[in-house]
């Protein structure tokens, strides 16, 4: 699974991408950010407060209990101030 | 049709080409977004706000866009549609993004572009970040764009025209 952090949270996690291997366990937007919480690091700083976080899953926007699969491009990022 | 670029763009030769050779076409109407000299009204010189950088998401952005761009088409009688946007570093006057639509009629034209800049606002994943003073500060999203964006989600105002 590939995670991408976008702005401020890649700053926060100190990486723009990472391939991660979470355990089968993991099967929801939301399970995975617990993962990544537990795993620790920039990361999991940049997850702490998720009121600050979109998602998107395979670039569209999802919610915390959409699913996610081997795979899949799960990307978290601030909302957005283009335009 | 839909452009993601670091280049400048050229608005009278972008709406040539849009509305070129297309004799339907009634009217066009067209946003271009500028990069606006963020620093309060009594700050001057050194303290002013510089430069700006646009970070987004290749893929998504293209992907959003044209979801944006699917959207209008569907919601209103449009012969062609052009969103252009800018990412990289700009400066205060700068051109950031274009929106055009064009339509037999003007209505359409001008509620499809209002409502092009309004979604791509809240949707295309785009984030800027500011130069200032005191370092790097990215920018805050606004509730009143979440606002103008939600006005469009009521089908009322697209069904009467």
């Amino acid at each position: 699974m590939k995670v991408l952090y976008f702005a401020w949270l890649r700053e926060k996690a100190g990486r723009a991408e990472e391939q991660v291997a979470p355990p089968g366990t993991v099967t929801t937007v939301q399970a995975l950010i617990d993962w990544i919480r537990e795993r620790g690091g920039g990361p999991a700083d940049a997850l702490g407060d998720m009121a600050a976080v979109r998602v998107a899953v395979n670039q569209e926007y999802a919610m915390l209990d959409h699913p996610v699969k081997p795979g899949d491009e799960v990307a978290f990022f601030p909302p957005v101030t283009g335009g | 049709m839909i452009r993601v670029q670091r280049d400048d763009f050229d608005v009278g030769a972008e709406l040539g080409r849009l509305t070129g050779g297309n004799t339907a076409i009634g009217g066009v109407c067209v946003f271009v977004g500028l990069v606006r000299d963020m620093a309060p009204a009594d700050k001057k010189g050194a303290d002013k706000v510089g430069a700006m950088t646009l970070e987004h998401y290749p893929g998504m952005t293209e992907r959003q866009l044209e979801r944006i761009d699917r959207e209008a088409h569907g919601r209103w009688p449009l012969e062609e549609t052009l969103i252009i946007h800018r990412h990289g570093r700009l400066e205060p006057g700068d051109r950031i993004v274009l929106v055009a639509a064009a339509s037999r009629h003007r209505q359409a034209a001008f509620d499809a572009c209002q409502f092009l800049i309004d979604w791509l606002k809240t949707q295309a994943p785009f984030w800027k970040v500011e130069e200032t003073p005191e370092g790097a500060r990215w920018v805050e999203s606004r509730a009143s764009d979440d606002a103008a964006a939600a006005k469009w989600t009521s089908t009322e105002r697209a069904a009467t025209k």
